[in-house]
């Protein structure tokens, strides 16, 4: 069987019988496969950049957009994606050290390196599923539109809400009732439809009127991403500390919808479209959800694969047949993802 | 009837203790070296804003350390540098010569684009 000693002169290689590339029909397919998957990924990734060289707005900065970590909230530039990155390493890691015992024919090997490689795949998994959901929830302070039409991000410490008093009753809520409940989506569902009011006064959806206590924000500061005709300020200018409080605060009360948060579908007469994120251009958006998607799609698949190899691996079924082959074509699915993941790293997060 | 023309490729990717020993240890460097790239990448994402002069240095930083971990990737953990020559220009020459065509092509026109649209907007 092992039996290739023969003379490996160009004429047996592509003589017929001897496959010239001295690799087992399955393991060139899967490359084959691979290659094509790549131009997939290629193709999307150069959509993206086509997109982003020729936009006239703003591109958002990776470290601006990805800056929080689970628990500990802002201030964390790249360290929550670079976790995720990391991740995917040492899976792809204990993934070789799989094919590596099979090549021993260590059985207990393989099926030891295979529950590492699950295991670090639905830590992916999970760190996407944080990242999306703290993508399309947004930050606590939005994208804000100012006075004068241009409008910026928003970096700071938002100081906690505390209570809604109400002083006006409305269907539900009676005058002097204190509503300590779901603050922070009620503040930011007023917001975003312009019911917040001079003096920290907010409409909640019973009609009834309340006054919002507040910690004081600490930090703030604007960055301008868009600027209208009216506008002096430039794209990139920073409005600091006290001046940064006046402008937002004046563009929340000002009693019309001014906010953006995160990246939602809104509801636009009677269709719903995702008219808005607070990152920038409406392509950003649909950019990250269809790579990272994609690339989660493929790990979630990967798992799923790796996880019925594990169950061949643990019946022993590779083990009879002489080779854990199929261990090793996998592991090269495993390691595209990986691969993958590096140039989304880059160029979606980095540059 | 036993056919004669499989050959079981697969058995000679076997190795040794000894030589295993060798290989973990390889394994070991390139994690280690992977991490590291990934360090320094974040680093510097993190440090130098998008609007200091050493930017395009940066980003061109990116782009090599990103390849020397793709290449570390795809020779070591998917052991392409260990197959045939051929096999081996089979797979990374037709690719590389399409997706580096569709980067010139898509980001020129991108470029191209994006003057029409700064000449007509203003």
């Amino acid at each position: 069987m092992a039996g290739q000693t023969t003379q490996l002169d160009s004429k047996t290689l592509w003589g017929g019988k001897e496959s010239p590339f001295q690799t087992s029909y399955g393991k060139l397919m899967m490359w084959f496969f691979l290659v094509s998957d790549a131009l997939t990924f290629s193709g999307l990734l150069v959509a993206y950049g086509f997109v982003r060289h020729d936009t006239l707005e703003a591109w958002p900065i990776g470290e601006e957009t990805f800056n929080s970590l689970p628990f500990l909230g802002h201030g964390y530039p790249l360290i929550y994606v670079a976790l995720m990155t990391f991740i995917l390493i040492v899976s792809s890691v204990t993934m070789v050290l799989a094919v590596e015992a099979g090549h021993r024919m260590d059985k207990k090997g393989v099926v030891k390196w295979m529950i590492a490689t699950i295991i670090g795949g639905f830590f992916f998994l999970g760190s996407q599923v944080w990242e999306w959901s703290h993508f399309i929830h947004g930050s606590e302070f939005g994208r804000i539109e100012l006075a004068d039409g241009s409008e910026a991000i928003v970096k700071g410490h938002f100081g906690e809400i505390e209570s809604f008093t109400v002083v006006e009753a409305g269907m539900h809520h009676k005058k002097g009732d204190v509503i300590k409940d779901d603050l922070m989506h009620t503040f930011q569902h007023a917001a975003e439809n312009g019911q917040i009011h001079e003096g920290g006064m907010i409409h909640l959806h019973d009609g009834s009127l309340a006054k919002i206590k507040k910690a004081h924000d600490h930090d703030m500061e604007l960055t301008i991403k868009y600027t209208s005709e009216a506008s002096k300020r430039k794209i990139g200018d920073k409005i600091e500390g006290k001046e940064a409080e006046k402008q937002y605060y004046a563009s929340l009360y000002s009693g019309t919808p001014k906010v953006t948060y995160g990246a939602k579908w809104f509801e636009d007469g009677e269709h719903w479209l995702p008219t808005k994120n607070e990152y920038g251009p409406q392509q950003y958006a649909h950019f990250f959800f269809f790579i990272t998607g994609f690339h989660g799609f493929h790990v979630f698949s990967g798992v799923l694969i790796n996880i019925l190899i594990l169950i061949g691996a643990m019946k022993g079924t590779y083990h009879k047949r002489g080779h854990y082959e199929m261990v090793e074509k996998t592991g090269l699915y495993w390691h595209f993802v990986d691969l993958v993941w590096v140039f989304v790293f880059t160029f979606f997060y980095l540059v | 009837m036993e056919r004669d023309d499989l050959i079981e490729y697969s058995l000679d990717t076997h190795h040794s203790e000894e030589q295993g020993k060798q290989i973990r240890s390889k394994i070991l460097k390139v994690t280690v070296l992977l991490t590291l790239i990934t360090v320094i990448e974040v680093a510097l994402g993190a440090f130098i804003k998008q609007s200091s002069e050493a930017w395009p240095f940066v980003k061109w930083t990116f782009i090599v350390l990103t390849l020397l971990k793709a290449g570390y990737i795809v020779m070591v953990f998917m052991h392409l540098g260990d197959e045939r020559k051929w096999m081996r220009n089979v797979i990374l020459i037709p690719y590389a010569l399409f997706i580096l065509y569709l980067i010139f092509i898509a980001l020129w026109e991108a470029l191209a684009v994006g003057d029409a649209w700064s000449s007509v907007a203003v």
